[in-house]
């Protein structure tokens, strides 16, 4: 049954891969793409990259990070359980062409999700070169997936405990003291991760393209929530997007509207896990109204 | 039609008072969500229908989009037969209780009824929500009996009124119908953006599992030129309507409008209807009342946006550019705004959105006067230089209209549309794509609830005479069989 979850596991602290049954999506996704799920019958549209999919078996994998209700929701979901929406695929693919060398870079659910972008590039001719950002070692994954498509893969931690020390930055550097001619470069992670990499590739001159993970209601262009700004034009990233010129992207708009909803945010955690504590009974609200 | 059983004279029936909805208490609902107005009792509605002269001439039929018998009904009315009179009106028109709430009746049947000036028109909409509700909570709402497989496909795409319409017309035609929609729920604008106060969200749902009941295949979360190619829909149907609205935001291009508290209307009321925002937390998606909100605009959409903002408890402004006369919105709905104490700042146009760390605080706005007519023959609001002005605000709405979404359409390069993106249709909403249909928001841009339905009609009867192999409604071969 489509959203019927097959894994649902840990993989490094705080990372999750989600394998749910969606032989719809799995037949129609393509690199760069996303879908949208509602945990449960209350809960919210939230988008996320479709970092695998496998059109045989009907299935599509998702990394994600718990941040908050729709996520702790996500994790407390069992295989065999359903999420109670799945809707996609969504965004434009990414434009997979034939450049020379492609670096592709992510960071923390961006590891996961450039599995597809890795794949394609090189399935077009492209050397391929991975760069996996990640705070310390033992939270890096899916390099062994990742090696069966790329050329090489560069681990960059934040502690230094593994690969170049730093970030993406450190690592270009270390690319471009070896003489390494970047021809494309993609990246995926948290919104500070993808600014400072489309920062580090600028003064190398290389094209940077970064996917947006803008806070969603509808991904298919009708709210508008998702607008972003990119070389002074507004766009909307569920349908425009994901994917934008990293150059040309007005960071400050980004992160402002990514906090637009904090404190709400905050506070939708706090319910569930009070309710999940079972400190506030499901009906709670109807109490309240009487 | 037969002659009426209560014998009154038309002196008689004129001097019937017109009946007078109850509604909830302004105060009390201004912080609800509840419905405005409650319906009419049967014995108001009884009286109400005996107020029909019954005039040969019908300009209350020759007003209304899709041509309701309403003498007819009216007169089962006045029978007490409410049952039948439902029926009746579904014959041409399958959604009576929710046109019956959002039909602006106004400048349609009532405000064409030869009582109007004078007396006030036939209270034909509260007569319809009436007969229509109760039906449903009678729970005598019929399954018509399956009728005989034809063997053919239909594809509708969107389910808002015009989609609905096509897929209950043609199921009843025998025909496999499979509705797909792009959101996790039925029913188009009804569900997300007209707000539960004006349109209860369980009658729409009511309308939607009738249809399902009747064999309608409802696909839901499958957007069309995403989750299906339109190419996979044409190569397994055998007609495609494409009823998908005009669901694109339009903004005002003015500083501040990334700002944090700053909505599409779309946005707020998506929110506030089909996420259920107005009971977060208790539902996951926030919409955080303002202390103050400002809604740009001056349609029904903003009228329900502020009417929204209203009952989560802030104070609630409508800024337009024109004058009063001159607001789109239903008399009705501005009536209740006002009634629910919200403020409306007319001839006032927004010139910037003021934000401090991302958010909005206020908003600059500009005097307007009344100029020369335009080309919609109303008068040009022009700005009286000098006269800005701040408005304390945490919140904006921006409700100037909305726009054809291309998603679908930019999938489609040989598809004929205008220049500003709507699809091209013959009359008997045709596109120029052979076994492609469309009708609704899509084609007239955003219109009526009435109008999409009644283009749905017509659209149906035409895919019902394509694949039945006769001759197309209108045309001279079709008026030829039918003498
Ligand atoms: C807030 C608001 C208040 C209104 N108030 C009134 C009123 O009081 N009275 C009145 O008569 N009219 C009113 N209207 C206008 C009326 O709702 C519309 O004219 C009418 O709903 C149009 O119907 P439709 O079937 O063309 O499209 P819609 O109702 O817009 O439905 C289109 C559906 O198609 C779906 N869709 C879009 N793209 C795809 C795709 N690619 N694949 C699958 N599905 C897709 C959408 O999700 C949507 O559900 C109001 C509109 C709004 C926004
Ligand atoms: S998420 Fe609504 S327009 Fe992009």
């Amino acid at each position: 049954m489509t959203g019927k979850i097959l894994v649902n596991e840990q993989v490094v602290p705080n990372v999750h891969r989600l394998v749910l049954d969606a032989p719809m999506i799995a037949r129609r996704a393509q690199p760069g793409q996303f879908i949208m799920i509602i945990p449960d019958a209350e809960g919210e549209r939230v988008p996320f990259t479709l970092s695998d999919w496998d059109i045989e078996a009907g299935t599509i994998t998702i990394y994600y990070q718990e941040a908050g209700v729709s996520t702790m929701k996500l994790t407390a979901l069992k295989p065999g359980e359903s999420v109670h929406v799945v809707v996609g695929p969504l965004g434009r693919p990414t434009k997979i062409e034939k450049h020379g060398t492609v670096l592709v870079g992510g960071g923390c659910y961006g590891l996961g999700a450039i599995y597809p972008l890795a794949k394609a590039f090189k399935e077009a001719g492209n050397k391929v070169i991975a760069m996996l950002e990640a705070r310390t070692t033992y939270i890096v994954y899916n390099e062994e997936r990742l090696s069966e498509v790329t050329d090489e893969i560069i681990v960059v931690t934040a502690d230094g405990s593994r690969g170049v020390r730093g970030h993406i930055k450190d690592g270009m550097k270390v690319l471009s003291d070896r003489g390494e001619k970047i021809d494309h470069s993609h990246f995926v992670g948290c919104t500070f991760m993808m600014m400072l990499s489309a920062e580090a590739t600028k003064p190398y001159g290389i094209p940077t393209i970064v996917s947006l993970n803008t806070l969603m209601v509808d991904g298919t262009g009708m709210c508008g929530v998702c607008r972003v700004l990119v070389d002074g034009n507004t766009k909307f990233a569920c349908v425009d997007g994901p994917d934008f010129d990293g150059h040309m992207v007005n960071w400050d708009m980004v992160f402002a509207r990514k906090r637009g909803y904090e404190g709400e945010e905050n506070l939708a955690y706090q319910f569930h896990k009070c309710r999940v504590d079972g400190a506030i009974s499901q009906n709670a609200k109807s109490q309240e109204a009487v | 039609m037969s002659k009426r059983r209560d014998g009154l004279t038309a002196k008689e029936r004129m001097a019937i008072p017109r009946a007078k909805m109850p509604e909830q208490d302004a105060q009390a609902r201004a912080s609800n969500f509840e419905e405005v107005p409650l319906g009419l009792t049967p014995e108001q509605a009884m009286e109400e229908s005996k107020r029909c002269l019954e005039c040969r001439k019908q300009p209350c039929v020759h007003g209304c989009p899709v041509g309701v018998q309403i003498p007819e009904f009216l007169d089962l009315v006045g029978q007490g037969k409410f049952v039948e009179a439902a029926r009746l009106i579904k014959e041409t028109n399958i959604l009576p209780a929710v046109t019956g709430r959002v039909c602006p009746q106004e400048d349609q049947c009532e405000g064409d009824c030869t009582l109007f000036k004078k007396y006030g028109g036939v209270s034909i909409g509260a007569l319809e929500r009436f007969v229509a509700d109760y039906e449903r909570n009678n729970s005598i709402v019929e399954i018509p009996p399956k009728p005989k497989p034809s063997g053919k496909k239909v594809a509708v795409i969107g389910s808002g009124p015009s989609g609905l319409t096509v897929a209950g017309d043609l199921i009843l035609e025998g025909h496999e119908v499979t509705m797909f929609e792009a959101l996790h729920e039925a029913g188009g604008v009804l569900v997300y953006g007209i707000p539960e106060f004006r349109l209860p969200k369980e009658i729409v749902k009511a309308e939607v599992n009738y249809l399902a009941k009747q064999g309608v295949d409802i696909q839901l979360h499958k957007v069309v030129g995403m989750s299906i190619a339109m190419n996979e829909l044409l190569e397994e149907y055998d007609s495609v309507y494409i009823g998908v609205g005009a669901g694109l935001p339009t903004f005002m291009r003015i500083k501040g409008e990334e700002l944090n508290g700053v909505f599409s209307a779309n946005e707020y009321l998506t929110r506030a209807n089909l996420m259920k925002g107005y009971l977060f937390p208790e539902y996951d998606s926030p919409l955080p009342p303002g202390k103050h909100t400002c809604v740009i605009g001056g349609g029904n959409v903003a009228m329900d946006a502020a009417r929204v903002a209203r009952r989560l408890g802030g104070e609630s402004t409508i800024v337009y550019r024109r004058a009063r006369e001159q607001l789109p919105a239903r008399g009705e709905e501005v009536h209740h705004a006002e009634e629910e104490g919200i403020d409306f700042q007319l001839l006032t146009n927004p010139v910037r959105i003021i934000g401090q760390d991302g958010k909005v605080v206020g908003m600059e706005c500009i005097r307007m006067e009344l100029g020369e007519p335009d080309d919609s023959g109303r008068r040009r609001p022009i700005p009286i230089e000098g006269s800005n002005f701040e408005i304390e605000c945490d919140q904006v709405v921006i409700s100037i209209g909305a726009g054809p979404n291309p998603l679908l359409i930019q999938t489609m390069p040989d598809l004929e549309i205008n220049r500003w993106g709507y699809i091209e249709v013959d009359k008997n909403n045709r596109t120029n794509i052979e076994k492609v249909w469309a009708g609704g928001d899509i084609v007239t841009g955003a219109a009526t609830v009435i109008l999409a339905m009644g283009a749905g009609r017509i659209a149906a009867r035409s895919i019902q005479a394509y694949l039945t192999g006769q001759p197309q409604p209108g045309t001279e071969e079709q008026q030829e069989e039918a003498s």
